[in-house]
C-alpha cells in the first residue's frame, strides 16, 4: 500500500502549482494513472482525501483518467490496445510485445483553480 | 460570487522526483562500471538465501556489494554479512518499497568505482515496488516453485517491471509439482521475451549458469563504461 505517498506527492504537486498561479484555491486535481502504474485507483482515491487533510487543498476532488495499456505491435507496425494484461500481445494477429507504448502513466495532467 | 474554475495545464510526472534520482543512479552506476541488479519478490521467496549464495560466489573473483531493504529487521544484512562482502540495510520503517533517494543515501558514502557488482535487494512485495525505478541495470523477479505457476497472472505489473525472471528453490519442484512449463508460459504472457533462469540457492543446481550469465551482463556493463570515456 504506497497509495498514501503517491497521495501525499499528488497534493505537494498541486500545492506547489497553484503557488505559481498566485495561491489560487485547487478545486479539482485531474490525474492520469495507466493500469500498469502499480497504483490501485480505489486505494489513491481514499488515501486522496487523508493527505488533503488540513492542506490548501483539503475538500478538493482527486479527478482519475484510467488508461488503458498500448503496446507496439512490431509485425502490424503500430499500437494496439491490450485486451488483458495478463496477455502482452497484439489483439489482432497475436505477436508477443513487451514494448509498452501507453499505461504507465502517473500524471498530474491538470488542475481546476478559482479564479 | 465566483467565477468559473481555471483549467491549467501541469503535466507532470508524480514521481518525477523519484525517477530524476534513479537516473543520476544510473549514470552513476554506469560511470563506475559496476552492474546494478535489483531483486523482487514476494515475501518468503528466497531472496535472501539467493542472494547470500550469489555474493559468496562472487566474493572471491570480484567485489561485491548489497543493499538490503526491510521493514523493521537487521536479519538480512546480518545472515548477509557472512558472506564477507560489504551489506548495508535499509530499515524501511512502515514504507513497503525502497524508493531511489533510499538507494542513493545507502551509497553516500561508497565508492562505487571499487566495485563490480551491486546487488539491491527490494522489500518483499510483489505490488508496491513495481512504480519506483531504483537506477538498476536490471531488476530480477523471483518466483518460487512453491508459490504456485500463475503468480505472474496474479501480479502482471511487477513482472512486467522486471528484466530476468528467477525460479528458485528448484529443489522443491517435484514436492509441489511444480508445472515449469505452464510459469514460464504465464511469464512470458506478461512479459514476452523475458529471460528466464532456474536454479535452487540450497542444492546448487543451476547456479553456475546463472552466475556465467551475471558475468556476461557485467562485462558488458564494463565495456559500456569503457566505450562513455
Amino acid at each position: 500500500m504506497h497509495e498514501l505517498s503517491i497521495a501525499m506527492s499528488i497534493v505537494e504537486m498541486a500545492e506547489e502549482e497553484s503557488a505559481r498561479h498566485g495561491g489560487a484555491k485547487v478545486q479539482v486535481v485531474h490525474l492520469r494513472l495507466g493500469r500498469l502504474s502499480g497504483v490501485v485507483k480505489e486505494a489513491l482515491l481514499s488515501s486522496y482525501e487523508m493527505a488533503c487533510e488540513s492542506t490548501p487543498l483539503e475538500g478538493s476532488q482527486l479527478l482519475i483518467e484510467e488508461i488503458p495499456v498500448e503496446v507496439f505491435c512490431p509485425k502490424c507496425e503500430t499500437t494496439r490496445l491490450v485486451t488483458s494484461i495478463q496477455w502482452f500481445a497484439c489483439p489482432e494477429c497475436g505477436t508477443p510485445t513487451a514494448d509498452v507504448v501507453h499505461g504507465k502513466e502517473l500524471e498530474v495532467f491538470a488542475l481546476e483553480i478559482a479564479e | 460570487m465566483s467565477a468559473e474554475p481555471r483549467l491549467v495545464e501541469v503535466r507532470k510526472n508524480v514521481l518525477k522526483q523519484n525517477d530524476v534520482i534513479a537516473r543520476g543512479l544510473r549514470e552513476r552506476f554506469r560511470e563506475a562500471g559496476v552492474l546494478a541488479v535489483s531483486l523482487v519478490s514476494s515475501p518468503g521467496s528466497g531472496k535472501t538465501a539467493f542472494l547470500e549464495k550469489t555474493l559468496t560466489a562472487l566474493h572471491s573473483r570480484y567485489k561485491v556489494a548489497a543493499l538490503v531493504g526491510d521493514l523493521a529487521t537487521e536479519n538480512d544484512a546480518a545472515r548477509l554479512a557472512r558472506s564477507q562482502a560489504p551489506v548495508k540495510q535499509i530499515i524501511t520503517g512502515t514504507v513497503c518499497h525502497l524508493e531511489a533517494a533510499m538507494v542513493q543515501n545507502a551509497l553516500a558514502d561508497w565508492d562505487l568505482g571499487k566495485l563490480d557488482f551491486l546487488f539491491i535487494e527490494n522489500v518483499g512485495n510483489l505490488v508496491c515496488p513495481s512504480s519506483y525505478d531504483l537506477g538498476e541495470d536490471l531488476r530480477f523477479m523471483l518466483l518460487s516453485v512453491t508459490e504456485g505457476e500463475d503468480k505472474p497472472l496474479k501480479y502482471p505489473t511487477i513482472f512486467n517491471s522486471a528484466d530476468v525472471a528467477i525460479i528458485t528453490k528448484l529443489d522443491l519442484a517435484s514436492a509441489v509439482e511444480f508445472d515449469e512449463a505452464a510459469a514460464r508460459r504465464n511469464i512470458q504472457a506478461v512479459r514476452p521475451g523475458m529471460e528466464i533462469l532456474k536454479l535452487s540457492a540450497k542444492t546448487g543446481e543451476g547456479m553456475e549458469e546463472y552466475l556465467e550469465f551475471l558475468e556476461r551482463k557485467r562485462t558488458r556493463a564494463r565495456d559500456a563504461a569503457v566505450a562513455h570515456k
